[in-house]
């Protein structure tokens, strides 16, 4: 489903080189991690895979579903079935998150040619997916990530990203800043979305997301490289021994 | 080469060359004050740029003889403030429309004309002094050359809780038109009133209003200036607020080559309130947008709380001007006073001048104020697209964000969705 081939970014602004040739196929409704070291390049590849400014790619392709993604803009590929789960959710003050949720749905909707969702019916649909991620009427109808903690603004991804319902999930750090329940609680939410048919991406630190959330594939990524690809057991493995030996041990 | 001409002698040119192009109102119980402000205008003479409070704001087009032309805007939007039920008085190019106007006669209100209006024992005594009074200690010579030579207006006496808002409805119809109204509302004790003013209402326009509030007293005042891109104005809002009153005022300024917005505000009572804010967009790619408000809040009062809110969103070259200013007296113990202006830029071109001033004699006080001005939000819009909103969308919607807490400050949900609604109509055109 999500295809990666050979990608090589830099950064816009300056000559600095951050993906280095990166190769990574997702299948449908596999659950794929990327785990590796601060500054590998795990962050920057799910913003220019989400298309972000400031990245410029010099080499490769990463297509979804066959078509290329570097050619579109932000909420093309949006619309086409990709999302990204902030790391840093962002706050808009004055914007209602639920009006923010309409709006995108709508858009989504749109562009795909799509009749829009209908005030009530939207209404019924966000209130059962917040119910399940715990996510009060209030935190609805409050401006957009203002004055969320940390688990609520992470949760808050999850809604959008269970209303949006997209072909292929990027998760970028998803546990950070979670304690072990609000952990439970967004790995629930995303665990529910797999259905057979969704990709993940999951990109994290550590292996106890992962704990929640099982991945069929754990790939390490160093320098803008993946540098070594296995199953489950990979994440266990950098959990116990770090990532020197593994880095040791591919070079 | 001939010697420059000094200054004294451009503005005193200047002003006899504006009186000269007018024709006084004469007699009727405002005769005594509009000699007043006649003998105020000539011994200030109108401004110029080098007027300190007029060096971020051009006068000339203001102080000229005759106005310039501006062509009228034909309108397929709807009237703003269609949906609310409220009573109705039209001006065309300033002059007071009784056909198109609803009668006016609402309970808790008496409202004349002031053109055709008799020996008003409150009117008289209120026209011309909240404006003579707002002279010291800045000098506003287009508000006295306003209560001199203003042809009409209305007088609006509020007694008691009035069912629906007032409507001041302001067409422009004529190209070359000029026209100065002036208008007063004074307000009994404990008395509550809204008006909503819109329209352009002529090529060039100059309006005042003395608002006189009674001790807990209400005043709720909305206005929707005239979108038609040559238009120029200058308005005047002049209140003496009295204890435990409540003076709320919010301006949406949509395009205009010039509009001068100035707001005094005296706080004489304890207790009260005063909020005065404005959304302004002004989009300057084909019509110069030139938008300033000039704000002067006075604390004389014990705990009385002020608030200015102005947000201004600026693209193609176009110019927005604050010039706020919370004056606390000596003894006016407890006053909380805030103010805040902010500008979004949307391109390089645009720009924002912003003057914000305090001055505080007593030694209790809380009082702040911030100035900023910036793009959107990068990380914001591209969040919004992330979710697969386009990209005019979410800029509008990052706009509409920005102006909200300018927004925020009309009391009444239906007429600050109507104030929305019109920005998003505008945001969509031009985003």
């Amino acid at each position: 489903m999500l295809e990666i081939k050979n990608l090589h970014v830099k950064l816009e602004e300056e000559d600095k080189v951050i993906l280095k040739g990166v190769d990574l196929t997702v299948e449908a409704g596999k659950v794929h991690a990327i785990m590796g070291p601060n500054g590998s390049g795990k962050s920057t590849l799910s913003y220019v895979l989400s298309g972000r400014g400031g990245y410029e790619v010099t080499e490769g392709s990463a297509t979804l579903d066959g078509a290329e993604l570097l050619d579109m803009e932000p909420e093309e590929r949006a619309a086409a079935g990709l999302f990204l789960a902030f790391q840093y959710p962002v706050e808009i003050p004055g914007v209602g998150n639920m009006t923010f949720l309409r709006t995108a749905v709508n858009a989504q909707r749109k562009a795909r040619g799509e009749p829009e969702v209908s005030a009530a019916e939207f209404l019924k649909l966000v209130r059962a997916q917040a119910k399940l991620l715990n996510i009060d009427a209030e935190m609805l109808k409050r401006p957009v990530n203002v004055g969320f903690s940390g688990g609520e603004k992470k949760r808050n991804e999850i809604l959008q990203m269970a209303m949006l319902e997209p072909r292929m999930c990027i998760l970028d750090e998803t546990d950070s800043g979670l304690d072990v329940d609000a952990m439970r609680l967004v790995a629930d939410g995303v665990n529910a979305l797999r259905d057979g048919k969704r990709g993940f991406l999951v990109i994290t630190h550590y292996q106890r997301l992962l704990d929640h959330i099982k991945p069929d594939v754990v790939h390490i990524m160093a320098d803008g490289r993946i540098v070594k690809t296995g199953g489950p057991e990979l994440a266990l493995e950098v959990e116990e021994n770090g990532y020197t030996d593994i880095l040791a041990e591919v070079q | 080469m001939a010697a420059p001409r000094p200054r004294s002698d451009l503005r005193a040119e200047t002003t006899a060359a504006r009186l000269a192009a007018l024709e006084l109102p004469q007699g009727g119980f405002t005769a005594p004050a509009r000699a007043d402000a006649l003998a105020r205008l000539q011994a200030m003479g109108l401004p110029t740029r080098r007027d300190e409070y007029w060096k971020y704001t051009d006068p000339t087009t203001l102080t000229a003889a005759d106005a310039s032309p501006a062509a009228v805007l034909v309108d397929a939007e709807p009237p703003v403030f269609g949906a609310i039920d409220r009573l109705k008085i039209v001006f065309v190019d300033g002059v007071f429309d009784a056909a198109a106007s609803d009668d006016l006669s609402l309970e808790g209100l008496e409202i004349s004309r002031l053109a055709d209006a008799g020996d008003i024992h409150w009117a008289q005594g209120l026209y011309g002094t909240l404006e003579a009074q707002g002279q010291i200690p800045v000098a506003r010579p287009l508000a006295a050359l306003n209560s001199a030579a203003a042809t009409d207006g209305v007088l609006i006496r509020v007694t008691g809780r009035v069912s629906k808002p007032v409507e001041l409805i302001y067409r422009h119809m004529s190209e070359a038109s000029d026209a100065i109204l002036h208008h007063l509302v004074k307000i009994d004790p404990q008395a509550d009133v809204t008006i909503l003013e819109s329209g352009p209402g002529a090529a060039r326009f100059n309006t005042a209003m003395e608002v006189d509030l009674g001790a807990k007293a209400s005043f709720h005042h909305i206005r929707v200036q005239g979108s038609d891109h040559h238009r120029r104005a200058v308005t005047h809002v002049f209140a003496r607020i009295a204890s435990e009153a409540t003076f709320k005022s919010f301006t949406l300024t949509m395009n205009g080559a010039l509009t001068r917005n100035e707001a005094v505000l005296d706080i004489v009572g304890d207790h009260a309130t005063a909020h005065v804010a404005g959304a302004a967009v002004g989009d300057a790619k084909s019509v110069p947008f030139h938008q300033d408000d000039t704000v002067f809040v006075t604390h004389a009062g014990t705990h009385c709380e002020s608030r200015q809110v102005f947000k201004k969103v600026l693209k193609n070259g176009a110019t927005g001007v604050f010039q706020g200013k919370i004056l606390v007296k000596p003894g006016a113990q407890k006053t909380d006073g805030y103010q805040i202006s902010q500008a979004l830029l949307l391109d390089g071109d645009s720009q924002f001048l912003a003057k914000p001033e305090l001055e505080i004699y007593a030694d209790d006080v809380k009082c702040s104020h911030g100035s900023t001005s910036g793009a959107i939000d990068d990380t914001a819009l591209f969040y919004l697209r992330s979710r697969g909103v386009p990209l005019a969308e979410a800029q509008a919607l990052l706009v509409l964000s920005f102006l909200g807490d300018a927004i925020a400050e009309i009391e009444d949900a239906g007429i600050a969705g109507a104030i929305t609604d019109r920005l998003e109509a505008w945001l969509a055109r031009r985003l």
